[in-house]
Formats: structure tokens, C-alpha cells, sequence
């Protein structure tokens, strides 16, 4: 009885969640006048949007640039932070404590305390409207939080094979590498699945360093595409199935990993 | 090798040198960042009006903002939005991971559905949410018009997208949970309803401060969502104070008094952040290495 009663609660909870993205791919792929009034069966299906996001809107650009800074940003952040996780996980050290909860508050800063700033430093520099001028400032976010997770993972793991190895007379760092990096390959690889979804979503940075739609991220660039007076349904829905595919295709990769690297997240560290 | 006085020392410095990149990156790209924002709200700043200069003005931008309406009901906005938005997400959190948690087949399955809303870019969900909530409005209502209304879909869009994350840290404290206890209060005659309020939900204390802690520390920098979906408005019925500081700084080029905007969502945020800890975030800093 309550058992029924779970299961059907269960289920609309699930309904409910998935509704909207159903509702997003079935308006879509709807002929143009009909985006609005899609029947949850839907009879007639164009693809009209997608050419059209592509043809006239070169939609390849902004998932290049989106691509090319979340990819590199990951490339960058994960051994940087990898070697920091593994000072605080492994070695004496001190004011480990205070380096820690400095990370943790700094992964918590809200973005726009520091944009205006960031922005000032970029033109300095000359990277505003510059990949760099992404990657640098998506480094703010991503590497505390890459070290917060490997610091949990590279904790789990068993000191035994390491000081077996160091007593066999490798040295600290080649126990690093021949050893726990193989156990800390699967923490390693969520930290770096949330770190590029982290990028591929980020929207307040792009929008404030990116000058034009030559280097505009795939968030930007949607938002761009309204006019003054009206929104191009069809094709803006039509960019947002694009713009999750990646991330529905590490979901359902990756599901394991996710899931584990949020648990460590919210862990104590 | 080892030196009589610090027998460590060498590990010291290895630690030091592992350490140094990403502490270099984070001390030039965030902590002198939040160090210049203080600074920058401290200066008249205008990249408008340069021939000004960067004068020295204390308190004047702080000032402006206590007697600036728009700056007061946008702290109203972003304060409102996280008391009305947590608490519905972490309600729904706790059912979603009790369905994942109690699911008996199709757990990767459920495990991908819940997924999902969490990890399509927050623009998209914005913009799901936009098209459904114009596609109900009528010529009689709509539904991004009338100042109050405006924020149901917001909220709703919030919801759905971070509930699941929820969802996934309640999910972990649910599993450390001992099945033993349920089934003994089980056997002691508790019903479900009895046991979840009695024996699920107090041993998901800890799992329930952590997840409300970083939600609600999302909540107060609210800026994506709303961009999308109302673009602040009706006028400046939704806007919150992200978007306001992000108006000052990108779109009038006020970076003075922008950065006094901006710091007042760190001090915010900073002003939770101590509270939670304070009063029940103890779980958070106890049994610590």
C-alpha cells in the first residue's frame, strides 16, 4: 500500500523532472507557427530550426570557443590542483587547515564580487575577447574546487601501497605518480567531468570578457539571439538541445562519476 | 638527509612546491581580485567620465547605495528568493533522494533522470522555463508582466534545476544511514511516517546543513536565471543584487560604485556563511582531520 503509493509518487517526481526537457525537444523540432502549441504527441516534425542554427547563425563557432575554454581549463586546472590535493592529502605540512578553508571560501565567492576587477586586469593584459582572457579567470572557480574534491579522494585511498613503494625505495614523488595516480584515476576523472561542466555552463564571465561572436561561449551566444522585440523560439530551443548534448552525453557516460564527485564535495574534507 | 632539527623538512618543501602553483593562481586571480573590489569601492570610478580620475571618496559609494531604492529592494529580492527557493528544494531534494535511495530496479536510470535538469547550462533551463511560462500566458495574463507573478517562474525554474543536487547530497547521507535503526523502530511499530520524521530525517542531519548551506549560498548570488528570464524585470520587480551590481559595473561603466554593489553580495554571503556555521553548521567544522 505505501509501497504503491511511493512508487506513483516516485514516478511524477521523475515526470515532472523530465517534462521540461521533453517539452524543449518537442518544441524544437516543431514546424515554425506551431512552436507554442506542441500536442504532447507531436505529428509533425522539421528540422528546420537546426539548419537554420547552423546555416545562417553558424552556430559551429560559439561550441568551438566553448569547447576549446572548458577543455582547457580542465587541462589546466586538474594537474594544478591534482599536485595541491595531494600536498594537503598526503604531506606534512603547515597551516594546512587555514590553506583549506581558504579554498573552500574561495570556491564560494560569488563571481560578481570580482568581474569588475577581472575585467580591469584583462584589458590590461589585452585578453579581453581572447580565449586566455576565459581560461585565466574560469581558473578562479574550477581549481579550488578541483582541489577541494581530489584533496577528499586522494584522502580515501590506502597509505599502504604508497609507503610500500617508498620503502622499496622510490621516492616520494615517484610513489605519486607510479602509484596513487592508477588509485586516484577515477576521483581524478569526476573532478575533471564537474570541472569542464563547471566551464561548459559558466555564463557571467563570458558574457562580461567576451567582446564579439567570434570567441562568444554557446550561453552567450543563445542569449544573443533575440532580437529587441521577440525571441526566435524555434531556433533558440533548437540551440539549447545542442547546447546539452555534451552535457547529456557525460550524464549518461558518466553518471557514476558525477554523482561521486558531488557526494565528495559536500564532504568535510 | 633527514636534518636533526626538522626531521620533515624535505617533505615540507615538496609540500610547498606542490602547492604553490594553485595557491599563485588563486592569490592573482581571486583573493587580489576581492582585494581590488575593496579598494575600487572605496574610489569614485567611472570609465565613462575618465577625466574624473580615481578619486579617494571612504564610504560615499556605501552611502549612495543605503539611500538608493533600487539597491535596497534588490538586497529584498535576493534575500526573499533564497528564503522562498531553499527551503521548497531542499523539501523536494529529500523526496527525489528517498526515490533514488529506495528504488528497487533502475537505479542508473533514475540516477540519469535526476541528473539532468542539474546539468544542462542554468541559460537553458532559463530558457525551458521562459518558453513554458509564455506559452501559458494568455492575452489576459502574462505571466512576465505582472511584477509578482514574475517570479513563479524563476522559482520554478531554480527548482527544478537544483533540486536534483540536492537530491544527490542527501543521497549520501542517506546511505551511511544503518538499516538496522529503520528496521527497529520497524519492529518497535512505527509506521513510515513515524520512523522518516523520527529516524531518517534527524540521522540526515548533517547531509540537510551542508546541502542547505550551499544552496543558499547559490540562492544569494542569483544572476543567471534571472538575466535570462526577465532581465530584471518588469522594471526592477525581479531584480536581485547580482544583476544590479552587474548593471552598474558592465552597462554603465560605474566600476566605484559597481564594486560596493558587488561587495555587498560577498558580505552577504560572508554574513550566512557565519551564521550557518555559528548556529547549526557545527557538523560542518567537528571530527575534522
Amino acid at each position: 500500500m505505501t509501497r504503491t503509493a511511493g512508487v506513483i509518487a516516485g514516478g511524477l517526481l521523475l515526470a515532472a523532472l523530465l517534462y521540461p526537457i521533453y517539452r524543449m525537444i518537442a518544441a524544437s523540432m516543431a514546424p515554425d507557427p506551431s512552436v507554442f502549441a506542441v500536442p504532447l504527441l507531436p505529428t509533425a516534425f522539421s528540422f528546420e530550426h537546426y539548419r537554420a542554427l547552423f546555416d545562417e547563425r553558424d552556430f559551429l563557432v560559439p561550441i568551438r570557443n566553448s569547447l576549446i575554454v572548458a577543455a582547457a581549463t580542465t587541462a589546466l586546472a586538474i594537474p594544478v590542483a591534482g599536485a595541491c590535493a595531494y600536498a594537503l592529502a598526503r604531506l606534512r605540512m603547515r597551516g594546512r587547515g587555514l590553506i583549506l578553508s581558504m579554498i573552500l571560501a574561495v570556491s564560494m565567492f560569488p563571481q560578481i564580487s570580482i568581474v569588475g576587477p577581472l575585467y580591469l586586469l584583462l584589458r590590461e593584459l589585452h585578453l579581453l575577447n581572447t580565449y586566455p582572457g576565459l581560461v585565466l579567470p574560469y581558473l578562479t572557480f574550477s581549481t579550488p574546487l578541483a582541489v577541494w574534491l581530489l584533496t577528499a579522494f586522494f584522502r580515501q585511498l590506502p597509505r599502504d601501497l604508497e609507503e610500500a613503494a617508498m620503502i622499496d625505495g622510490a621516492s616520494r614523488l615517484r610513489a605519486a605518480w607510479d602509484v596513487v595516480l592508477p588509485l586516484a584515476a577515477p576521483g581524478i576523472a569526476s573532478a575533471a567531468i564537474l570541472t569542464f561542466l563547471y566551464c561548459w555552463n559558466e555564463f557571467l564571465f563570458a558574457l562580461s570578457f567576451t567582446l564579439g561572436p567570434e570567441r562568444y561561449t554557446v550561453p552567450v551566444s543563445i542569449m544573443l539571439f533575440r532580437s529587441r522585440y521577440q525571441i526566435p523560439w524555434g531556433e533558440v530551443l533548437a540551440a539549447t538541445v545542442v547546447a546539452s548534448i555534451p552535457v547529456v552525453i557525460l550524464v549518461l557516460t558518466c553518471q557514476r562519476r558525477i554523482v561521486a564527485g558531488l557526494s565528495a564535495g559536500a564532504s568535510k574534507g | 638527509m633527514n636534518n636533526a632539527i626538522d626531521p620533515h623538512r624535505e617533505e615540507r618543501r615538496l609540500a610547498a612546491l606542490l602547492i604553490a602553483p594553485a595557491a599563485g593562481l588563486i592569490v592573482v586571480m581571486a583573493l587580489f581580485p576581492i582585494a581590488a573590489t575593496v579598494s575600487e569601492a572605496l574610489h569614485g570610478h567611472d570609465l565613462r567620465l575618465p577625466w574624473l580620475g580615481r578619486p579617494f571618496v571612504g564610504l560615499a559609494n556605501f552611502v549612495e547605495a543605503a539611500g538608493d531604492p533600487r539597491f535596497l529592494s534588490a538586497v529584498g529580492h535576493t534575500v526573499l528568493f533564497a528564503l522562498v527557493s531553499v527551503p521548497i528544494e531542499i523539501a523536494l531534494g529529500v523526496a527525489l533522494a528517498l526515490v533514488m535511495h529506495r528504488a528497487l530496479r533502475g537505479r542508473a536510470a533514475i540516477r540519469v533522470v535526476a541528473l539532468l535538469p542539474w546539468t544542462v547550462p542554468t541559460i537553458v533551463a532559463a530558457l525551458i522555463w521562459r518558453f513554458m511560462f509564455e506559452s501559458y500566458s494568455t492575452a489576459s495574463f502574462d505571466w512576465f508582466v505582472h511584477p509578482r507573478a514574475a517570479w513563479v517562474p524563476i522559482v520554478a525554474a531554480d527548482v527544478w534545476k537544483t533540486t536534483p543536487f540536492v537530491a544527490i547530497l542527501l543521497l549520501a547521507g542517506l546511505q551511511t544511514i544503518d538499516p538496522a535503526i529503520d528496521e527497529a523502530a520497524r519492529i518497535d511499530g512505527a509506521g513510515p511516517l513515524r520512523r522518516f520524521f523520527t529516524v531518517t530525517l534527524p540521522l540526515l542531519g548533517p547531509a540537510l546543513v551542508v546541502a542547505t548551506a550551499f544552496r543558499a549560498l547559490d540562492a544569494l548570488r542569483l544572476f543567471d536565471l534571472v538575466y535570462v528570464m526577465t532581465g530584471g524585470g518588469p522594471g526592477t520587480a525581479t531584480e536581485p543584487l547580482s544583476l544590479y551590481a552587474f548593471v552598474a559595473l558592465m552597462q554603465r561603466l560605474r566600476f566605484g560604485y559597481g564594486a560596493a554593489l558587488s561587495m555587498t553580495v560577498f558580505l552577504l554571503t560572508f554574513a550566512f556563511a557565519l551564521i550557518w556555521i555559528r548556529t547549526v553548521g557545527h557538523s560542518l567544522t567537528d571530527d575534522h582531520v
